[in-house]
């Protein structure tokens, strides 16, 4: 089981989400954060002052799957979120130890799998 | 005792003393004839308190567009109309006005600055009806010049540059508004020729702003993300209800200046009857467009709620003057269904985040047909122009005036604003880029925010000064930690 992390421009979010959907991996959660990089800040201007604002909103997305499945998800992210410029975001792939569901107990990989219908039902 | 009456009787010797110059101008006034010139003061007061109302309406657009944008795209709302009505102002005054209300049969010729007209009653003859001074009725007409462009903008936002706004406001306060007015009640050719009826400007003020909106809109396209891969409109929901229900009390506050103010006239009590038959046909369209949106929706759409209300003020506007109560109110409700139905079918092709084209448009189309079925033959008299509408005398022929005119006033206004905005288009650019959009107008075309709170992290916006103790600790020795000398 993996861990992948991705942080992403906003605009990028709506496509990677739809295909893993459709390729049947609708979990994940996602986090609206702020962060810093390559990318330039934002300056912002107010009544003849200015604020330089370092940090820049980006999303941020967390997603456990089998270990066999990472370079799908992967695939799908560096498809959707790449534009080319400085800005685009980076993907870390962490391993997990375990994964339990809470409504059942069940434990391991199976609890990563998605309803049967879940792509279907939305 | 006495010393009191000493001072009572001095003071009222001062008080003779400085009345004396006011008793003297008295006498000269006299001698001009008191009546007219009474009956000229109060109608320019009324004139000018209607246009005061209407002038507050632009408070009631900038929150009505604000409420219905995000956070991101809020603050640029304030700069657009700020400067859309000073520009208007401008214009109208240089320009707009002598087109408008000027003699002549396709355009006025007189009055450019309000300079050297001369009689008032030769060089603004339409308006020559009420004795308000020009002065007033400029300002008046000046402010429904403001309203119309103001609802130009309504489809527009999120993603138009600002340049555009002035370019466009330059050439539709000078020249698209004013001549398409001039035809409607400026004492042109529809109405004097053929009797077009619009008391306040269902056509001339509403559908003429709605027509630039369309205009603007064909060659501007959606926003980003309004519309799915499947083609579907997706909603974009607006960042402040409650901000949004101010402005429709505004607006609606703003129509009893807009309407009843029209009569120019506060002498013969007709602008109190235009006010009751603009509150009734408001209320009505609150009621249906609540109905409709519970019956088409299955839920109590609050922004259709507002609309209902601006679309129904809006049908009323032409027949306000003309329509008797009980007409006032099928025409509110007929224009509450409508504006929801009208929402519903635009949003699936055409992105109008206010539902300008609906509230405005089709309303204002609406409510000028309205007066050829509705007008009630004594007011046609009263107002001198047309005639009767069909329930009260069955003929069309007012009906088919109506029509006629809307058509004219759409084409004309549709063909120049299109060719106005192509030309802008292919020169100054009409669109910001995707990239500007995301980020959103309030920082891409002004460079600040209009809520920095929500976009500049916190750590970033406290700054870079000394670390400072925490509220409640110890800010100086022998003080307690609550800042009470111990």
């Amino acid at each position: 089981m993996k861990l992948v992390v991705a942080y992403i421009r906003h605009e990028a979010f709506e496509p990677i989400r739809m295909e893993l959907l459709e390729l049947g991996f609708p979990s994940m959660s996602i986090t609206e954060v702020k962060g810093s990089g390559r990318q330039k800040g934002i300056t912002e201007q107010y009544r003849g002052s200015s604020l330089t604002n370092y940090l820049r909103p980006k999303i941020k997305i967390e997603c456990v799957v089998a270990s066999g499945d990472v370079q799908t998800i992967v695939d799908s992210i560096l498809r959707h979120a790449r534009t080319g410029s400085i800005g685009d975001g980076k993907i870390f792939v962490i391993p997990v130890e375990q994964s339990y569901r809470i409504r059942t107990g069940e434990s391991g990989e199976e609890t990563l799998q998605s309803h049967p219908d879940a792509a279907a039902a939305v | 005792m006495k010393r009191t009456t000493i001072i009572c009787a001095s003071v009222m010797a001062l008080v003779a003393i400085l009345l004396l110059p006011t008793v003297a101008s008295a006498d000269t006034m006299d001698a001009h004839g008191p009546t007219q010139l009474n009956s000229m003061g109060i109608n320019s007061v009324w004139v000018i308190v209607a246009g005061v109302f209407v002038m507050f309406m632009q408070a009631g657009f900038a929150f009505l567009e604000i409420g219905f944008s995000r956070g991101k795209n809020a603050g640029t709302v304030v700069a657009k109309v700020l400067m859309n009505f000073s520009i208007a102002g401008i214009m109208y005054w240089a320009v707009g006005f002598a087109l408008a209300f000027g003699a002549g049969n396709l355009w006025g010729h007189t009055g450019f600055f309000l300079h050297d007209f001369g009689d008032p009653q030769k060089a603004f003859p339409i308006m020559g009806l009420s004795d308000a001074t020009v002065e007033a009725k400029w300002f008046f007409q000046f402010v429904f010049c403001a309203v119309s462009l103001a609802i130009v903008w309504g489809t527009t936002l999120e993603r138009i540059k600002f340049g555009v706004y002035a370019i466009y406001a330059v050439i539709f306060s000078a020249v698209i508004y004013p001549v398409a007015s001039h035809w409607v009640f400026g004492g042109g050719w529809l109405q004097s020729n053929l009797g077009m009826q619009d008391f306040a400007g269902s056509t001339a003020v509403h559908l003429i702003g709605a027509t630039g909106a369309l205009a603007v809109l064909l060659h501007l396209g959606p926003r980003r993300g309004k519309y799915g891969p499947d083609g579907r409109p997706r909603a974009i929901p607006g960042h402040n209800m409650p901000l949004f229900g101010l402005s429709i009390f505004i607006l609606w506050f703003g129509w009893f200046g807009f309407n009843p103010g029209s009569t120019l006239n506060a002498l013969d009590g007709r602008f109190t009857e235009v006010v009751v038959t603009t509150q009734l046909a408001a209320c009505a369209g609150v009621l249906t467009a609540i109905a409709t949106s519970r019956v088409l929706m299955k839920t109590i759409d609050i922004g259709m709620a507002g609309n209902g209300a601006i679309a129904a003020l809006v049908a009323i506007t032409a027949g306000s003057g003309y329509v008797v109560p009980w007409a006032a109110v099928v025409i509110g409700a007929v224009a509450g269904v409508l504006v929801v139905v009208a929402v519903l079918a635009i949003d699936k092709k055409l992105d109008d985040p206010v539902g300008a084209l609906s509230a405005h448009g089709l309303a204002g189309i609406w409510g000028t047909l309205a007066c050829g079925l509705f007008t009630n033959p004594a007011l046609a008299r009263y107002n001198a122009v047309g005639e009767a509408g069909l329930v009260y005398n069955g003929s069309f022929h007012q009906l088919g005036v109506q029509a006629l005119g809307v058509a004219v006033v759409f084409a004309f206004v549709f063909v120049l604003s299109y060719v106005v905005f192509g030309v802008i288009k292919a020169t100054y650019g009409l669109r910001v880029s995707a990239e500007e959009e995301d980020a959103g107008l309030d920082i891409s075309e002004h460079g600040m925010y209009g809520y920095p709170e929500q976009f500049i992290p916190a750590p970033e916006l406290i700054g870079v000064g000394s670390i400072q103790r925490p509220i409640g600790a110890s800010a100086a020795p022998g003080l307690s930690p609550t800042g009470v000398p111990a």
